[in-house]
């Protein structure tokens, strides 16, 4: 069976909002307004202006995504 | 998450769940003819799958109701079985997967209803092809980009479109697992594939677009263009040099 594809992007944090989401910036300079994975909601991890993440996107919404991973 | 690599003993038991998947589309694929209903079919596949002590991976995935996806014509992927006939000239996907013993196999061939145009041929041939394009460049050191490129260019170069928003996948004791395999992609990118490694390839072409929209059932993907598509699927294990097909014999 198929998988429905998403898409995994790295950008950068610009701003953290209220709600656990947050805008963030793509390498192609588009910005998306992202939340935070239950995964990572779940390990505190903290998220924060600056940081690196990775982020996953819907196909269909271009503009909302999903933050999976923080990177060093 | 990152890239299941799979030991000699569980790679062995993947054998065996390919074997077994590759047997009941076998069965299910010779009883196609126009007449038939894919309900019909799907009952095939459940009688075939019980006598072999295995269970549908599909069925209740995500409520996906049927052992089978069956998937008709501008249908590409996860068709639901039901009271449909299939008609003289018509292509039919059958897409098939199982847990045997913790593990999955997963694998579909497009098959033809009866007397079927010589542009369906050609399209079922190319998707075949890519496939197999496919599965010769996953060799080990190699990339999945070296794959995902291999299906692309083979399919391009017959004029066809490749679906972009369904992939392949990694598969083990989940039928999804990391990484996703795309059936478009550049070459020398992406994660280098390694011995133990088990992947379901699954190129989805169509003759006109490669835009897809999803029916009111919420599962069934069509081309957006209403032109037809063909699907093949094969679940592959990465060893020291060529791949080995853990579904082979499931067409052919």
């Amino acid at each position: 069976m198929a998988k429905k594809e998403a898409i995994e992007v790295e950008g950068t944090v610009v701003e953290a909002l209220p709600n656990a989401m947050f805008r963030v910036e793509l390498p192609n300079g588009h910005e998306v307004l992202a939340h935070i994975s239950g995964k990572i909601r779940m390990h505190y991890i903290r998220v924060l202006p600056g940081d690196k993440v990775l982020i996953e996107l819907s196909p269909y919404d271009l503009t909302r995504g999903r933050i999976t991973y923080r990177l060093k | 998450m990152g890239i299941i690599i799979k030991s000699d003993k569980e790679i062995a038991i993947m054998r065996e769940a390919g074997r077994i998947v590759a047997e009941v589309l076998r069965t299910v694929s010779r009883q196609v003819r126009p007449g038939i209903t894919t309900m019909e079919l799907d009952a095939i596949a459940d009688k075939e799958l019980k006598k072999r002590g295995a269970i549908s991976s599909f069925n209740g995935y995500r409520g996906f109701p049927a052992n089978l996806c069956t998937s008709v014509n501008d249908e590409i992927v996860h068709g639901i079985p039901g009271d449909r006939v299939l008609n003289e000239g018509d292509i039919i996907s059958l897409d098939f997967g199982v847990i045997y013993d913790g593990f999955q196999g997963d694998a579909a061939l497009t098959v033809p209803v009866g007397k079927i145009s010589p542009e369906a041929v050609r399209l079922m041939e190319a998707t075949r092809e890519s496939l197999e394009k496919g599965i010769a460049a996953a060799r080990p050191g190699a990339t999945l980009g070296d794959v995902s490129s291999a299906i692309q260019r083979h399919a391009e170069g017959k004029n066809y479109s490749v679906v972009r928003e369904y992939t392949g996948h990694g598969i083990g004791r989940d039928m999804h697992e990391d990484p996703q395999i795309p059936n478009y992609g550049i070459r020398g990118t992406g994660p280098v594939l390694k011995k133990g490694m088990t992947l379901a390839l699954e190129p989805m072409l169509n003759i006109g677009g490669s835009g897809t929209r999803v029916a009111k059932d919420q599962w069934t993907v069509l081309t957006a263009d209403g032109s037809i598509s063909a699907h093949f699927e094969h679940t592959i294990a990465i060893t020291d040099n060529e791949p080995e097909v853990l579904t082979r014999g499931t067409y052919g």
